[in-house]
């Protein structure tokens, strides 16, 4: 079965492409559009894969990963932030939140995959 | 970057809400009142243009939204302390941000003028305020150096995870497998560190690897795997081939460098607890192609007019037959309306996209004239098709430029005139029977009669013996060549008069009214349709022809009784109807057809008003029924014709003109005997 890959991200565009990249590489996307939506869809989705925007409404990128690192379902989820290069502070509060590892937008639509596949195999 | 170009349309129209959520939010920094959700708000939508943008290719764009995101970012972390004037030069770059996304659309460049200013007064900001963000950010961007590709050599990588690397889900063999994808690799695992199963924490690593790994690609693009573990690993990466080793080698940390300088980062509490009030709500949706819905709405048009085909086949049935059919019929007009009003609800928007324009307005123009000016708005969630929206923006900015310049008095006369020094404009929208109310109203000095009446005279407006009542004086601002560029200030005037916004309101199918008091104020209404696309309306027959009425305008119909016709020398016949005077237009003679009823007694009289105009009375043979018309335009068809607002196509295949009441009176067609005036006056009775 397909891997399932959740992209949080408050801007349509972001999930847009994201969704397009994967999708095309053969993963099943769902999105979210900020963390607090993540979350909620969190309780009853399994997912294998969150990449997640960290500047969001509500709850942002943080929030997300360490909410989801202190839940037992899915504190094993591999996350991937989706960062700029104008926040290294942000990036540096990700990783030790717990996030798997990072790309910095605007992305390559390869690496994109590459990293998905480096993370979830 | 390819394959992403069909997701421009869906970039820009984010884009324009983005920028709506950046120009909402603004004032509030220009006031010094934005706390830190205001400001990370504002953030979020250019970094999200940004972004976006990037992904596209757009970099002109996307350097200026960086200036300005790095100014928001030094305001939101208090490096940069708020002040007006950052707020002003914030929304200039706003501008500036929103011409370069239309320039990215359209392809064509904008001028660099004022970006480049403004560029530089986002980098003086920011040499301002702590400069290393900035250094830092530059130093990690800088590109990898490029790897020739060489023949294999062999490397020796020392990797050992420290015990917390599963607390961030990353999987050795995943890092290990992508490292075989790299060239041959051998694996010795190091279970030194093993405990006893009961001592076996499940959730730490103790596994580490001896690799040899004999590959073609750099230094770097081994790092690049370890990526997202340096921190967490101790590693170490040796070339055993001579060239490498030469290297002045950075072993177990090199790529963890690159990080470095990010090290004290948990500062900031968890967004989680963000307050709930911010109006962020645009809960689900879904975007849908203008397109698509318009295609929706001429189909669910189509379907009205076969509908009434359909109802006038039937009334050719035998009724035993017909009458099922006409029930039939009835139910699915019922649903055909909800179907309609369904599609409508699409289309329509909040008038708030509009609104949120004109703070911005108001506040540069009031700091232009030297005057103080508050905006009050109200209504702004009433809803109105995206049409009349989009089209709302210039006459709307327009009205505002008026009440500014001509209306607000400079503070000290104000004082002087007791009034308080601050000026108050409202604008609000609100729904009122079936039509969207829009009232600009200012607390100003009100029309200038005595300068209009001059104005309209010194230009040959009206004669110069016309003797017109206040109103009549109002309404001369809407006559085309009244205003012109030397009549008005650099504010107001774009060469563009009060005509120009009255024939666009006109033409979204609305009515603009004007009141005025000297030294209380003016008060501009617009009156517009929920929607051009359907109109109620009342079908009656003149002669051969049918005319449809909207509804909207109608007050009354009736058959007046001989006595209560009379006719007044100089304005023809009038309706006597409880105790007041109704003028009376035939439409026969107004349209000139023949073989209609004459007489209003053995007619019918329909009572019309609309807005900013008197109540007249339509004299027609018969009312035919009400029905729904699709509205189809006879300017982009035929042409404007005084009078008639448009065209629809009926039950029968025939097409019948819905009339413009308000500009029937036009031209005085059924009143040859009227000597005519030096000019007319479009609305006046």
């Amino acid at each position: 079965m397909a891997q399932h890959v959740m992209t949080v991200d408050d801007s349509k565009t972001m999930r847009d492409m994201v969704t397009f990249t994967l999708k095309r590489a053969g993963f099943q996307v769902s999105e979210a559009e900020d963390g607090q939506k993540a979350l909620t869809a969190l309780r009853t989705a399994k997912v294998d894969l969150i990449i997640t925007d960290l500047n969001m409404p509500v709850l942002d990128g943080v929030g997300l990963i360490r909410a989801v690192r202190q839940d037992a379902k899915h504190r094993a989820v591999p996350i991937l932030m989706l960062t700029t290069e104008s926040d290294p502070a942000k990036k540096a509060e990700g990783r030790s939140a717990g996030a798997t590892g990072w790309l910095v937008k605007p992305f390559d639509p390869e690496k994109l995959v590459d990293l998905v596949r480096r993370v979830c195999g | 970057m390819a394959g992403f170009d069909h997701l421009k349309p869906t970039y820009f129209e984010e884009c324009a809400e983005l920028l709506d959520v950046a120009y909402d939010q603004l004032p509030a920094i220009a006031d010094a009142r934005a706390d830190a959700e205001t400001i990370h708000a504002i953030f979020r939508a250019i970094h999200s243009i940004k972004g976006g943008g990037g992904a596209f290719g757009f970099d002109r764009m996307v350097a200026f939204a960086h200036r300005l995101e790095t100014v928001l970012d030094l305001l939101r972390d208090g490096r940069l302390a708020l002040q007006p004037q950052i707020g002003s030069l914030l929304l200039r770059s706003t501008d500036v941000l929103s011409d370069l996304i239309a320039g990215a659309r359209t392809g064509e460049e904008p001028e660099t003028g004022m970006e480049a200013d403004l560029l530089q007064d986002l980098r003086n900001l920011e040499a301002g305020a702590a400069t290393t963000v900035i250094a830092a950010d530059e130093a990690q961007t800088a590109p990898a150096p490029a790897a020739p590709a060489l023949a294999p050599r062999r490397y020796r990588i020392g990797f050992s995870p420290h015990a917390n690397l599963f607390r961030s889900a990353n999987e050795p063999l995943l890092i290990l497998r992508e490292l075989r994808r790299l060239g041959m690799l051998q694996v010795s695992p190091d279970i030194s560190r093993l405990p006893e199963l009961a001592a076996l924490d499940p959730d730490d690593a103790y596994l580490a690897w001896t690799l040899q790994l004999e590959t073609t690609a750099s230094r770097v693009a081994i790092e690049e795997v370890f990526e997202f573990v340096a921190d967490d690993c101790a590693l170490s990466i040796e070339a055993e081939s001579d060239a490498e080793a030469a290297q002045p080698a950075s072993p177990a940390s090199a790529p963890a460098g690159r990080d470095a300088h990010a090290a004290p980062a948990e500062a900031e509490p968890p967004r989680a607890a963000a307050p709930p009030t911010a109006p962020q709500a645009p809960s689900l949706s879904i975007r849908v192609d203008v397109d698509k819905v318009d295609r929706l709405v001429n189909l669910v048009g189509e379907l009205v007019i076969n509908q009434a085909m359909l109802v006038q086949l039937g009334t050719y049935l035998p009724p035993e037959l017909g009458s099922g059919l006409i029930t039939g019929l009835e139910t699915m007009s019922q649903h055909l309306r909800e179907l309609q009003e369904s599609v409508m609800a699409i289309r329509a928007q909040p008038v708030r996209s509009v609104f949120s324009r004109m703070p911005r307005l108001v506040r540069e123009l009031s700091a232009q004239l030297g005057k103080e000016v508050k905006l009050v708005l109200t209504g702004e969630a009433t809803e109105i098709d995206k049409t009349v929206i989009e089209q709302l923006a210039d006459p709307l900015t327009h009205l505002l430029r008026n009440a500014l310049d001509h209306g607000i008095e400079p503070p000290d006369v104000r004082q002087a005139a007791g009034k308080p020094r601050q000026g108050t404009i409202h604008l609000g929208a609100e729904h009122r029977g079936g039509r969207i109310v829009i009232e600009i109203s200012d607390d100003g000095a009100g029309i200038s009669r005595a300068k209009v009446l001059a104005k309209a005279r010194a230009r040959n407006l009206v004669a110069a013996d016309a003797n017109l009542s206040d109103e009549e004086i109002d309404q001369l601002i809407f006559l085309p060549g009244f205003s012109t560029a030397e009549a008005v200030t650099d504010v107001s005037g774009r060469g563009v008069g009060m005509d120009v916004v009255k024939r666009n309101i006109q033409a979204l199918g609305g009515r603009i009214a004007v009141e005025s008091r000297a030294g209380r104020g003016s008060r501009f209404l617009l009156s517009l349709p929920l929607t051009l696309a359907i109109l109620d309306g009342m079908a009656v027959a003149v002669g051969p022809e049918t005319y449809i009425i909207p509804l909207t305008n109608i007050m009354e119909s009736l058959r007046p009784k001989p006595d209560s016709i009379h006719a007044v020398i100089g304005r023809g016949d009038v309706l006597a109807i409880r105790g007041e005077y109704v003028p009376l237009t035939y439409l026969h003679r107004r349209f000139q057809v023949p073989g209609a009823v004459d007489d209003p007694c053995q007619g019918i009289v329909v009572i019309v008003e609309s807005e900013g105009t008197a109540r007249v009375g339509l004299v027609v043979d018969e009312l035919l029924g009400q029905l729904q018309v699709v509205v189809k335009s006879l300017e982009a068809n035929y042409g404007p014709v005084p009078g008639v607002g448009g065209a629809t196509i009926l039950g029968d295949g025939r097409v019948a003109l819905i009339l413009d009441v308000s500009r029937l009176d036009d031209r005085k067609l059924d009143r040859p005997h009227q000597p005519p005036r030096p000019a007319a006056i479009p609305s006046l009775h």
